[in-house]
């Protein structure tokens, strides 16, 4: 701030605190007795208005005002580039603020870093926590109970994706996933057929029943030697595969729906997943708490 | 003397004139210094001007009122720097007109948001049916946004009413590459593709910063 603003300021709020103390003696200069005989000089009905002095209460309150103004301004910033004496500003407070919590969490986050993810799940000040990160930074797709959405794998169903080992779900949420799988309807014949055809074979290899439909029995047969493309990735029996994020086709977990129209959608336009990378938002110990609180969600402590 | 406040009660035009002057000290000493401070008038060095798709969808941010529910104004509270993100300082706001700070918070403040780890699949999903990814929001959906075609008609004079009226630096071969741009790889932008790239966009000139 340049001196001329500066004094700008200072000028025009020091005009202002004498202006109010003026008007105030001013309009005080008439004493009880004074006003006792003097009246306004309207009447209404032979009812006379008083000049009235200001109620003493009423007058040590506005001057009480004048002295806190004054005092303020000596202790905090106000007049132009005067910081006050208490070199209060709302950065340094908020500096103070974050210094103070790291004072009292750092240390608790070096403790809890110290202990391996799948004994920390006894911990129950780290698991509360870990919930108020995961609340924070992922219930926005991994949904506020951990049970995910459509596109957004459940956390709490110990069923994974990338695997579910302290060490893999530590470099999920450090380094993040991308789970890709291309269109497959060119390679399995590029029919509506063939596609219908190869989604109730994947449906049937979790529901077996299926095959006593002689219709789906059929449509299973044809689809069966096609899935030697798919098997790259999920595996010859459709087992998936934890290394590429292949989910298991075999289990009742359906990350996009277990309709013959999602499985449909997922194999003729592909599906994209991606966990982005937290390793620069948080720090190495926060992501610990993190995936102890995953952890814990399906693997519960020894009672 | 006694009697000399009955000048001003009894004279409308003197009463006037004195209640403009009081109430003029509060603006004056406020208000009027900032227009000549260099932390409310010069942008931050990492400030970017908006592409044209941002451009337009920001301009959907408003007609669609984000703004009367999601603020943009991180406040310096530990509270709110944890959660999303370094808070807002003048210096980011100078090439905004009209700011879109909002005064209310019904959903989180966006300030920071494309900051956050949220991908563009996501912003597309929640924006088409916000409880499909949250089940608890209560934000309305925007299904249309995803088949509304951008309206070019306009973008190019927006890009230079900013550059001329509100000084952002635009120079005349960024706004040749917009236009092309417009016409090749934007030509059949949605509503949505603005909207997303305009998130995306905001809290980058914080990005040093973020946490």
């Amino acid at each position: 701030m340049s001196d001329f603003w500066s004094w700008f300021i200072i000028i025009i709020v020091a005009i202002n605190l004498l202006g109010c103390a003026g008007l105030l003696l001013w309009n005080n200069q008439i004493s009880p007795e004074e006003a006792a005989k003097e009246t306004t000089g309207h009447s209404f009905d032979g009812i006379q208005e008083r000049n009235a002095p200001l109620p003493r209460w009423w007058l040590f309150l506005f001057i009480g005002t004048l002295i806190f103004a004054c005092v303020y301004l000596v202790l905090y910033p106000g007049l132009g580039k005067f910081p006050g004496v208490l070199n209060w500003s709302s950065t340094l407070q908020y500096e103070k603020e974050v210094a103070l919590v790291a004072r009292q969490t750092d240390p608790l986050f070096e403790q809890f870093g110290k202990v391996p993810v799948d004994e920390l799940i006894e911990y129950p000040e780290a698991l509360a926590v870990g919930g108020r990160l995961f609340a924070n930074n992922c219930a926005i797709c991994h949904g506020s109970d951990a049970r995910g959405a459509k596109g957004y794998p459940n956390l709490a169903d110990d069923d994974w994706l990338y695997g579910g080992e302290p060490k893999q779900i530590i470099a999920s949420i450090a380094q993040g996933r991308t789970g890709m799988m291309p269109p497959m309807a060119a390679a399995i014949g590029n029919t509506d057929k063939a596609v219908r055809d190869m989604a109730i074979y994947v449906q049937s290899l979790s529901r077996p029943d299926l095959a006593n439909d002689a219709d789906k029995a059929a449509a299973i047969e044809r689809a069966k030697p096609k899935f030697a493309v798919c098997a790259a990735c999920h595996g010859q029996e459709g087992k998936g595969n934890q290394a590429m994020g292949a989910p298991d086709l075999t289990d009742t977990t359906w990350l996009y729906g277990p309709r013959l129209e999602d499985i449909e959608t997922t194999i003729r336009e592909g599906r994209k997943g991606e966990m982005p990378k937290h390793e620069n938002l948080l720090s190495k110990e926060k992501i610990h708490v993190i995936a102890a609180y995953v952890y814990s969600l399906s693997n519960k402590s020894a009672p | 003397m006694s009697n000399a406040h009955e000048r001003v009660e009894k004279n409308v035009g003197l009463m006037i004139v004195l209640t403009l002057i009081a109430v003029s000290f509060g603006g004056l000493a406020e208000i009027v210094p900032l227009f000549w401070q260099k932390a409310t008038t010069e942008p931050l060095e990492t400030l970017e001007p908006y592409t044209a798709l941002e451009m337009e969808g920001r301009d959907i941010y408003i007609r669609e009122g984000c703004h009367v529910c999601h603020t943009q104004m991180v406040r310096p509270l530990r509270a709110e720097t944890e959660r999303y993100g370094a808070y807002s300082v003048a210096g980011e706001d100078v090439w905004e007109h009209p700011f879109l700070w909002g005064s209310k918070r019904t959903g989180p403040d966006l300030a920071r948001v494309g900051l956050r780890p949220i991908t563009e699949q996501w912003h597309r999903e929640h924006l088409r049916d916000p409880r499909q990814v949250v089940p608890e929001s209560n934000m309305p959906a925007y299904p249309w946004l995803q088949e509304n075609l951008v309206d070019w008609g306009d973008t190019e004079r927006t890009l230079r009413l900013f550059k001329d009226t509100f000084g952002v630096p635009y120079s005349e071969q960024d706004i040749t590459e917009q236009m092309n741009k417009i016409k090749g790889e934007w030509a059949d932008a949605t509503e949505e593709d603005a909207l997303v790239a305009y998130l995306l966009s905001l809290g980058q000139e914080r990005k040093e910063v973020a946490q």
